[in-house]
């Protein structure tokens, strides 16, 4: 259908992209894990398991990078609590205002990252807004100081960010519900609430799953709003890659770190497809 | 609750359901989208255990009719009764009225078996009683065999069962049914007609089937409800329908038809060139003669009939359309006047010919007002 040239223009400039930018990276990264550091600061190419080792063995790695993973559980749940109902009631409910309410979740997403983090950090600072509001209700005499720099500013701020990411797929799964099997379900005799969990809801974990994903995986990854709100205590994994790759000064344990993210994370979007097809009935 | 008095008879049930206990009765239904006025001022009588069959045009309201009943659809004004129950105040789930989608909306993510039980699972009948009734359901479908399979596994017609099945076994007092032969291809679709039924005798539930079909509706339907632009054109037998239209779409959207135009003076109808004796006031009339009712008067044969004299003219050919059996002539008579006649095939083809039907066929029928 088209030609051989035709195709070759559209094909090359993306792999040679991809190849360039990513998959040459990754490469380097992957040598860079087997690799180690000189006390004078070089890089010594010889290859070995030590960075391997030693992430297993130093506890405030893999510590840290559970509590990542526990920050983005929190960050998905909160989001998915948030992102599902909403979802459902634009798709659902919303009826005129339907493409309102979509603009209204969509628009913070042009906002940049960066700003909207400012944003929580100005709220949530020892006299930022939160705090000033509760003194003058006195509601408190004293800011209240877990607010800020806490593993809490992080979860919110992220789930302020991602929000938006567990509801879209979600709500592209709700459309997607054919009606007329919300009226037959109506006219087997089944009550509003049975027909949203027997029908609406099992039709919809595509796009939960795909929601879920979303959150988890970018909240795992973030490293601006730990840095900006999270304060010693809200850490994250990526932080620490930061620092090896920056002050540290030691690429292979950054890069073996980064490595086994990239594993958790790959795994993580192999079950999530899987979960995915194993509930489309389309 | 009142049972019926005399089981449904086909076929010659008459026009009013009188005679039979009446199942469900709606009162004067309105429905308007905005400003667009889809239903006006509907009433009709549904007796147990009758197949009526709602037949319109795209457009006409059927569908809209066949929601207001289902409850997905509120009247704008109006009401239905379910003998002394006021049905049009209970959300659908409440209704005891089933329904049969036009897609089937069978749900993609349970099995056939699921899609059959789910009407008693969410009623909480008891896991023995499930699984009895479904099989018994499945089997009479004749789907058990697929009854582990996803809907997606299946072709149209088996779905169809499924779908039916499942609206059943509820034991609804109504079904409903919208339009559900529409996908099926034409062998299929005179299948399932002939097994939708026997299976509406066999289960002695009220259907209310929704056409645009005027042929699949004359073939099932104990009474036809025609439907126009929102409004009941006319509610009869099929053969009531047929032989006795009473307005000029009615005998117009029922089979083919030939409208004659004419002055009724002095109880003679003229019409161009034509007379017959009628027993109608004097005025303009319109009527309907069925082109099986104008027969080629074959050379010497005497063809006068028991009602006395038969109208006759010469004609011309125009056009022969041949289907099987029959072939429909559309002649041109002496005075310009179009007929269009049915004959059986095969005969010469003649161009010129003497034409003639009976006074009595000629069905004086309304002017069908007009309407967008």
């Amino acid at each position: 259908m088209f030609s051989r040239a035709y195709k070759t223009a559209v094909t090359v400039p993306p792999l040679v992209w991809v190849t360039v930018f990513l998959l040459t990276p990754y490469l380097l990264m992957f040598c860079y894990s087997f690799w180690s550091v000189s006390p004078a600061q070089a890089i010594v190419h010889s290859w070995n398991l030590d960075n391997y080792k030693e992430l297993f063995q130093k506890t405030v790695y893999w510590q840290t990078l559970l509590r990542s993973m526990w920050i983005a559980a929190r960050v998905m749940l909160l989001s998915l609590l948030l992102g599902y109902p909403l979802a459902y009631f634009v798709s659902f409910y919303a009826g005129k205002r339907k493409d309102l309410l979509y603009q209204m979740v969509i628009i913070p997403l042009w906002v940049s990252y960066l700003v909207r983090a400012y944003a929580w950090k100005t709220i949530l600072g020892s006299d930022g807004v939160l705090n000033t509001l509760l003194q003058y209700a006195h509601l408190t005499r004293r800011p209240l100081d877990f607010l800020l720099y806490s593993p809490f500013a992080v979860v919110l701020t992220l789930t302020h960010i991602y929000t938006p990411f567990t509801f879209l797929p979600i709500y592209a799964a709700l459309e997607h519900i054919p009606r007329n099997l919300v009226e037959a379900s109506h006219d087997l005799g089944a009550t509003p609430a049975q027909t949203f969990w027997k029908v609406i809801f099992p039709l919809s974990i595509p796009g939960v799953v795909a929601g879920a994903t979303f959150a988890f995986v970018l909240s795992l990854g973030d490293f601006l709003a730990p840095l900006l709100l999270g304060g010693p205590s809200g850490i994250m994994i990526s932080n620490i890659v930061v620092s090896l790759f920056g002050a540290a000064y030691n690429w292979p344990l950054g890069a073996a770190i980064s490595l086994g993210m990239l594993v958790i994370v790959v795994s993580l979007l192999f079950l999530s497809e899987h979960l995915e097809k194993k509930w489309s009935f389309s | 609750m009142a049972s019926p008095i005399t089981p449904a008879i086909p076929s010659t049930a008459s026009a009013h359901p009188t005679a039979k206990t009446v199942l469900l009765s709606i009162r004067n239904v309105a429905k308007t989208f905005g400003r667009n006025v889809v239903l006006r001022n509907v009433s009709l009588e549904i007796a147990e255990g009758e197949f009526l069959t709602i037949l319109g045009e795209s457009g006409s309201g059927k569908t809209t009719l066949l929601r207001v009943i289902a409850g997905f659809e509120t009247a704008t004004s109006g009401e239905l009764w379910m003998g002394a129950e006021r049905l049009d105040h209970q959300p659908p789930y409440r209704r005891r009225v089933n329904t049969v989608f036009q897609s089937y909306a069978l749900f993609p993510h349970l099995t056939v078996e699921q899609n059959v039980a789910y009407g008693l699972r969410v009623a909480k009948r008891p896991a023995s009683e499930i699984t009895e009734r479904v099989a018994e359901a499945l089997d009479k479908v004749k789907m058990t065999a697929h009854a582990k399979a996803k809907p997606s596994k299946i072709s149209g017609g088996q779905q169809q069962r499924v779908a039916l099945a499942r609206a059943l076994i509820n034991r609804p007092r109504l079904l409903l049914l919208d339009e559900p032969l529409s996908a099926l291809d034409a062998n299929l679709r005179r299948q399932m007609q002939v097994e939708l039924k026997s299976l509406q005798r066999e289960v002695g539930i009220a259907f209310v089937f929704v056409t645009h079909d005027q042929e699949e509706a004359m073939v099932m339907s104990d009474r036809i409800a025609l439907l126009r632009s929102g409004e009941l054109e006319q509610v009869a037998a099929p053969r009531e329908i047929y032989s006795r239209p009473a307005t000029a779409y009615a005998a117009q959207f029922i089979g083919h038809t030939n409208l004659l135009k004419g002055e009724v003076k002095d109880g003679v109808a003229r019409c161009a060139m034509l007379a017959w004796p009628v027993s109608l006031p004097d005025g303009p009339a319109l009527f309907s003669l069925r082109p099986e009712h104008v027969r080629l008067r074959e050379d010497g044969a005497n063809t006068e009939s028991d009602h006395g004299a038969t109208v006759h003219t010469q004609g011309r050919v125009l056009h022969r359309a041949f289907h099987g059996a029959t072939e429909l002539i559309r002649a041109e008579c002496a005075d310009g006047l179009v007929l269009v006649l049915r004959t059986a095939s095969g005969g010469e083809g003649k161009n010129e010919f003497e034409i003639e039907f009976s006074p009595a066929d000629a069905v004086p029928v309304r002017e069908s007002a007009e309407r967008n």
